[in-house]
C-alpha cells in the first residue's frame, strides 16, 4: 500500500502535505489534481507535516488535493536509447511531448519501449557475475552499449541462462541470474538508479593520469585537463563560459558528451541540437549528435527540477562509464542549481549561510564533483567521467559562496576575465590566474612524456612564466613610461603578447582556428617559444611594438590556415624572414 | 470587475500588512485572483484554510470587514486582433476610452515553449545604428536590454529601434513610465503612422508600483498570441525592468522573505528569466523579440538587477556619453549581442566579423593610450594614431544618430582602419584584406 496524503499548504512550489503512513526523505510523490498528476519530491519531514517541492508550477492547486507517494527516490532510467536524446531535468523525452508549449504533468518515457536492439551476449551460462558485470552488448548509434547486471543487485550471482544473439526490446528478459539461495532474477536491458546516489560498481578509482585533448589551446597547452578530471569555469556574464563549454562538447576527445543545461537560456540548447546533427566529430567521422545527450532544464522550466537535472546527467554519465567509455559531462551553470537550493531553503525558513545559500552548500558541491573520476572496472577495463561546470558569480565577484565552494572541489580552474572579454581576447581565460592541479601529478607528467612529448610540461611552465614576466614588464612600463624603462622591458612584454595572441587567443567561430590538434599546438608552441628565445636587436622602444605586431599577424595567419597547408607554410616562411631581420647573431 | 451569481462573499479579514491581507476560505487555488473591496488581489500563500492575498494597489484603507470575492482564475488577458492599436493598464483594461477587446480570455504567465519546438534564430534585425548592426547585431527571437543611466535617452533610442525594426507587431510594456515618457511613446508611434500595429500596457508613476508586476506578463501574453496564433514577428519593448525588479523586492520584503544581494529577492534570477525566456523563434515563422531597458545606478553593472539580467539576456546594449564627440554612443566594450554570430558573416558580408573585432581591438588600444596621456607620459606615434582613430570611429560609427546600411558600416570601418593603420596593425585575415580591404581603388 502506498502512503497517501492531502495538500494543506502552498507557497510557490513548496507544498505542505499531511500523510497517512511512512514517507522517506527524497521520496517521489504525485499530486493528483483533477486534470493532471504533478511530480514532487519530499525535501523535509517534521512530526506533523511533510514538505515537498513540486517540479511544476502550482498555479491553481488547492488544499485538500490528494498526494500519492511512490516509495522510491528520483530515479534515472538506464538502457540503450539515451544517446542523442533531449531530456528535461527529470529525464522525460522532450521530443515525445505534445504541442509547442510544455504542459504540466506531460511525463514522457525516457526510452523507446518498442525499438528492437541487436543484442550480442558477452556472458555465458554458469558465469559468476556481480552488479555492473557485462552480460551483453547492443550497438547504440555506433557505440557498443553494454547491458549490465543491475547496479542495485548486491552480492554475487550466477548466469542461469542468457538469450542468443538476436533482436530484443528493452523490456525483454535477456538473462536470468541465480542468487546464492538459488532464486531466479530475470534481467532486461533497462534498469533504474536513484540519481542522488553515486554508482560505485567499479574496482578502483585511481588518480586520473591521462591527458584529455580538447583542441582548446589555453587548456591543452597551458592548463590541461585529464580523463576523469574535474574543472570549473567561473566568469561574469558574457565572458564566454558557454562558448567554451560548447567548444569542449564539439572537440573534446571523449566517447560521449552529456550537456546539462541547468537554468540557462533555451536558445543555447537549440544551438546544440540545431548544429550538432550537421557537425562532424573529427575523430570518429560521425555526426556530433550521435555521441551527445542533452539534459535541458532551461531557466524558464521548473526551478526545482534544476537540481534534479545535474544529478540525472551525472547518473547517466556513471552508467556509461561502467561500460568502459570516456564520458565528458558539462553543466552550465552550477550557480543556477545552487540558487534553486537557496530558493527552497529560504521558503522552508532554514537558517541561511553566507549570501542566504544553504549552510551545507559546500558539502553538496564537493559530493557532486567527487562522482567524476577515472575508474578501473571489475573486469579490468577502464572508464571515466570528466566533469566541467560553469559558475556564474553574482556581480562577477569570485569571493562568493558558489565559486569558493567549487574551487575547493574542482582540480582545474579556468577563470574568465571581464577585462579580456571586453578587449575581445577570446577565450577570455586568464591563463596566469587559472590552473590545472593535474600538471603536478607525476603520473600525468609521465603519461605526457611518453605519449605527447618530453618537453610539453616544461613548455607549460615556461609559457606561464613568460606571461607573468610580460605582465610585470607591462606594469613597469605603465608606471615609468615607455622611455622610462630599458628597451628589454618592451621586448619582454611583447614576447608575452605573442603567446597571448597566438596561443591563448582562439576564435571559436573560425572553422579552422576553433580546434587545434595536439600536434599543431606543439608545433605552434615551438614557434612562439622560438621567438621568445631569440635575442633581438632593437635600438629604441619604438621599434618593438610594430615589429612584434608583424610577428603576431603572420602567426595568426598560420592559425587561420589549414595545418601545414600552402598558405600556412607561406606565413611560416614570412615569420622566419621577419625573425631573421632583427635577430642578433652571436 | 462585476460579481456573478453564486460567488461567495467573505467579509472577515484576519491580518492586514502593507501589501497583503489574510482570511479564512475554502476551495481557493494558488495564484487565484480575488477582489478586495474592488481592488484586485492574488493568492500568494495558502496555509490550511488561511489564505494570504497580495493586493496590487496596496492595502491603504482596507478594513477587516472588506468584501472579498475569489474569482476562480489566475490573472487573464482577452486576446484578439483588436489588441492592435490599443492602450491598456496593468490589468489589461482599456485606458484609451475604447471598448473592451473582443476575443478569448487566456491566463497570463502561462507555460513556456518546449525547447525542442524552438527554431534557431536567424533573421537579422537592421536598425541603421552601427553601434548595434555592426558591433552587436540583433536577431529576431533575441532578448536584449539597454543598460543605461537614468539620464540617457534610452526610451528615444528604443522607440527608434522599434520603428526601424520592421516588426509586424510591437507590444510596449511600460513600468513606472513618467507621464511624459508615456506621451512621448504615443506621439512617436502616432507620427510614424505605426499606432495601428502597436499594443501598449502601461503603468505610470501615478499608478501603484506593485501593479507593475503584471505588465510584462500582459505584454508577453499579447505577444505570444500574435506570434503563435498569427505567426507574426512581434517586438516587445519593456521599460524599465529595474522598476519591475524594485516592485518584486517591495513585495518580497513585505512578505518577510530573506533578501539576497542588494535587498533583491533570492528568486530574482528565476523571476526575470521566466519573462525574458518568452523570446522565441517559432518554426512556423512567428517570433517574439524582447528589447528591454534596465536603468543603472551610476553605471554599476554589478548591482543585482543588471547582473542577473546580464546572465539571462542574450547580450546588452550599453549607452554612454562620449565626451570626446559630445554624443551618446553604444559602448563597444560593455555591449554584446550573443546571437550576432548566427548572422554576421552569413547574412552579412564575410569580412564583417573580423572588421568589427579589429576595430574594437584598436579602439581598446586607444583607451590604453588615453590612460597613458592622463598619467602624463609621452605618446608614441601608434598611440596618437589610435586616439585619432577612436574619435573618428566614435563619430562615424558608434554614435546613436547614425543611420546607414550594414555594408556601408563595414566599408566605413575599413576606411577608418586603412587611414590610420598598416595591414599588420589591423591584423585581419589576408584573404579578406585582399578582397575587401583595399577600397581606395574603387
Ligand atoms: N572563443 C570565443 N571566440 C569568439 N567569441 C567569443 C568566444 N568566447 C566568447 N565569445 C563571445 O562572447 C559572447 C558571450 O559568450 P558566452 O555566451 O559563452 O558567455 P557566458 O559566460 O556563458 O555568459 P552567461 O553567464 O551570461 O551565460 C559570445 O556570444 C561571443 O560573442
Ligand atoms: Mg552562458
Amino acid at each position: 500500500m502506498n502512503t497517501k496524503g492531502k495538500v494543506v499548504g502552498i507557497i510557490a512550489n513548496l507544498v505542505t502535505v499531511k500523510v497517512d503512513g511512512p514517507v522517506s526523505q527524497n521520496e517521489i510523490c504525485y499530486i493528483h489534481t483533477n486534470e493532471v498528476k504533478l511530480m514532487a519530491e519530499v525535501i523535509r519531514i517534521s512530526k506533523e507535516n511533510t514538505y515537498i517541492q513540486v517540479f511544476e508550477s502550482t498555479r491553481g492547486l488547492k488544499p485538500g488535493t490528494e498526494v500519492v507517494f511512490t516509495g522510491h527516490m528520483l530515479e534515472a532510467t538506464l538502457g540503450p536509447g539515451i544517446l542523442s536524446k533531449i531530456y528535461d531535468g527529470l529525464q522525460h523525452d522532450l521530443n515525445k511531448m505534445e504541442g509547442v508549449m510544455l504542459q504540466k504533468g506531460d511525463y514522457t518515457s525516457a526510452l523507446d519501449d518498442d525499438k528492437l536492439w541487436e543484442f550480442t551476449p558477452i556472458a555465458k551460462e554458469g558465469d559468476a557475475v556481480v552488479a555492473a558485470s557485462w552480460l551483453g552488448e547492443v550497438k547504440e548509434n555506433w557505440m557498443p552499449h553494454k547491458i549490465m547486471v543491475p547496479f542495485k543487485l548486491e552480492g554475487s550471482y550466477t548466469v542461469k541462462s542468457i538469450v542468443a544473439k538476436g533482436e530484443y526490446k528493452i523490456n525483454d528478459t535477456i538473462a536470468v541470474l541465480l542468487d546464492a539461495d538459488g532464486n531466479e532474477i530475470p534481467v532486461c536491458m533497462v534498469q533504474k538508479w536513484p540519481v542522488k546516489l553515486p554508482i560505485k560498481s567499479y574496482s578502483e578509482k585511481p588518480r586520473p593520469f591521462k591527458l584529455m585533448e580538447t583542441g582548446v589551446r589555453v587548456i591543452d597547452s597551458l592548463n590541461p585537463i585529464v580523463e576523469g578530471g574535474t574543472g570549473f569555469i567561473p566568469g561574469p556574464f558574457g565572458t564566454g563560459k558557454t562558448v567554451l563549454q560548447h567548444a569542449l562538447s564539439k572537440q573534446a576527445d571523449a566517447d560521449m558528451i552529456i550537456v546539462a543545461a541547468c537554468g540557462e537560456r533555451a536558445n543555447e540548447v537549440v544551438e546544440i541540437f540545431a548544429e550538432f546533427p550537421e557537425l562532424e566529430d573529427p575523430r570518429s567521422g560521425r555526426k556530433l549528435m550521435e555521441r551527445t545527450t542533452i539534459i535541458a532544464n532551461t531557466s524558464n522550466m521548473p526551478v526545482a527540477a534544476r537540481e534534479a537535472s545535474v544529478y540525472t546527467a551525472m547518473t547517466i554519465a556513471e552508467y556509461y562509464r561502467s561500460m568502459g567509455l570516456k564520458i565528458l559531462l558539462l553543466a552550465d551553470s552550477t550557480s543556477r542549481w545552487a540558487q534553486a537550493l537557496r530558493e527552497m531553503s529560504n521558503r522552508m525558513e532554514e537558517l541561511p549561510g553566507p549570501d542566504a545559500f544553504p549552510m551545507d552548500l559546500p558539502a553538496i558541491i564537493s559530493n557532486f564533483y567527487a562522482r567524476a573520476g577515472f575508474v578501473f572496472l571489475n573486469n579490468g577495463n577502464s572508464g571515466s567521467v570528466t566533469f566541467v561546470g560553469t559558475v556564474s558569480p553574482a556581480g562577477g565577484n569570485l569571493k562568493e559562496p558558489v565559486t569558493e565552494s567549487t574551487k575547493k572541489a574542482a582540480r582545474c580552474f579556468y577563470a574568465l576575465s571581464q577585462e579580456r572579454a571586453d578587449r575581445k581576447r577570446y577565450p577570455a581565460i586568464d591563463a596566469v590566474d587559472s590552473y590545472s592541479k593535474y600538471i603536478e601529478y607525476p603520473e600525468l607528467q609521465d603519461f605526457i612524456k611518453e605519449n605527447v612529448s618530453p618537453e610539453w610540461v616544461d613548455n607549460i611552465l615556461l609559457a606561464k612564466n613568460i606571461l607573468i614576466k610580460g605582465r610585470e614588464a607591462y606594469e613597469q612600463i605603465n608606471i615609468l613610461g615607455d622611455d622610462g624603462v630599458p628597451v628589454d622591458y618592451h621586448e619582454e612584454f611583447w614576447k608575452s603578447e605573442v603567446i597571448d595572441f597566438v596561443i591563448l587567443q582562439q576564435d571559436a567561430f573560425d572553422k579552422i582556428d576553433a580546434s587545434s590538434s595536439i600536434e599543431r599546438q606543439q608545433y605552434m608552441m615551438k614557434k612562439v617559444l622560438g621567438v621568445y628565445h631569440a635575442k633581438f636587436n632593437f635600438e629604441t622602444f619604438e621599434e618593438v611594438n610594430p615589429y612584434f605586431k608583424r610577428i603576431i599577424n603572420v602567426c595568426k595567419q598560420m592559425n587561420y590556415s589549414e595545418f601545414k597547408s600552402e598558405s600556412f607554410q607561406k606565413s611560416e616562411k614570412e615569420l622566419e624572414e621577419i625573425i631573421s631581420e632583427k635577430i642578433m647573431m652571436n | 470587475m462585476g460579481t456573478t451569481a453564486f460567488q461567495k462573499i467573505h467579509t472577515k479579514i484576519e491580518h492586514i500588512t502593507k501589501a497583503t491581507c489574510s482570511l479564512r476560505a475554502e476551495g481557493v487555488g494558488y495564484e487565484e485572483m480575488a477582489s478586495v473591496d474592488g481592488r484586485l488581489a492574488q493568492v500568494v500563500k495558502i496555509e490550511g484554510d488561511l489564505i494570504t492575498l497580495q493586493i496590487f494597489s496596496g492595502t491603504e484603507g482596507i478594513s477587516t470587514d472588506a468584501e472579498v470575492i475569489f474569482l476562480g482564475h489566475a490573472p487573464k488577458l482577452t486576446v484578439g486582433e483588436e489588441l492592435s492599436g490599443r492602450f491598456f493598464n496593468a490589468y489589461g483594461e482599456p485606458i484609451d476610452g475604447g471598448p473592451d477587446v473582443d476575443g478569448k480570455e487566456i491566463e497570463i504567465g502561462g507555460p513556456s515553449v518546449n525547447p525542442v519546438r524552438r527554431e534557431q534564430p536567424s533573421e537579422l534585425i537592421a536598425t541603421g545604428i552601427a553601434g548595434i548592426d555592426l558591433n552587436n547585431t540583433l536577431v529576431t527571437g533575441q532578448k536584449i536590454p539597454f543598460f543605461a543611466d537614468p539620464d540617457q535617452p534610452f526610451n528615444q533610442v528604443m522607440a527608434m529601434v522599434a520603428l526601424r525594426a520592421k516588426a509586424d507587431k510591437i507590444v510596449l510594456g511600460g513600468m513606472g513610465l513618467t507621464n511624459d515618457d508615456y506621451l512621448f511613446f504615443k506621439n512617436v508611434f502616432e507620427n510614424a503612422g505605426a499606432l495601428d500595429r502597436i499594443t501598449s500596457f502601461v503603468n505610470t508613476t501615478d499608478d501603484p508600483p506593485v501593479e507593475r508586476l503584471l505588465v510584462p506578463d500582459m505584454a508577453l501574453t499579447a505577444a505570444e498570441y500574435f506570434a503563435v496564433e498569427e505567426n507574426k514577428n512581434v517586438l516587445v519593448l519593456l521599460t524599465d525592468m529595474t522598476l519591475y525588479a524594485d516592485a518584486l523586492s517591495i513585495v518580497s520584503n513585505r512578505m518577510d522573505q530573506i533578501p539576497s544581494k542588494d535587498s533583491m529577492p533570492g528568486s530574482l534570477y528565476s523571476d526575470l528569466a521566466r519573462l525574458y525566456e518568452k523570446a522565441v523563434q517559432f518554426p512556423e515563422g512567428g517570433s517574439i523579440t524582447i528589447i528591454a531597458v534596465t536603468t543603472l545606478s551610476g553605471g554599476d553593472i554589478t548591482h543585482a538587477i543588471p547582473d542577473n539580467t546580464g546572465y539571462i539576456t542574450e547580450g546588452q546594449l550599453f549607452l554612454r556619453r562620449d565626451t570626446d564627440i559630445g554624443k551618446v554612443i553604444i559602448d563597444p566594450f560593455r555591449s554584446l549581442s550573443r546571437l550576432k554570430q548566427l548572422v554576421i558573416g552569413k547574412k552579412t558580408r564575410e569580412d564583417h566579423p573580423q572588421v568589427m573585432n579589429a576595430s574594437i581591438r584598436l579602439y581598446a588600444d586607444a583607451a590604453n593610450a588615453k590612460t597613458k596621456l592622463e598619467n602624463g607620459f609621452d605618446l608614441t606615434d601608434y598611440d596618437e594614431r589610435t586616439i585619432k582613430f577612436a574619435k573618428n570611429y566614435s563619430e562615424k560609427l558608434l554614435a546613436i544618430d547614425i543611420n546607414i546600411d550594414i555594408d556601408e558600416m563595414t566599408n566605413t570601418a575599413w576606411d577608418l582602419l586603412n587611414s590610420h593603420f598598416s595591414v599588420s596593425e589591423i591584423g585581419i585575415k589576408a584573404e579578406l584584406v585582399e578582397k575587401y580591404g583595399n577600397r581606395n581603388g574603387n
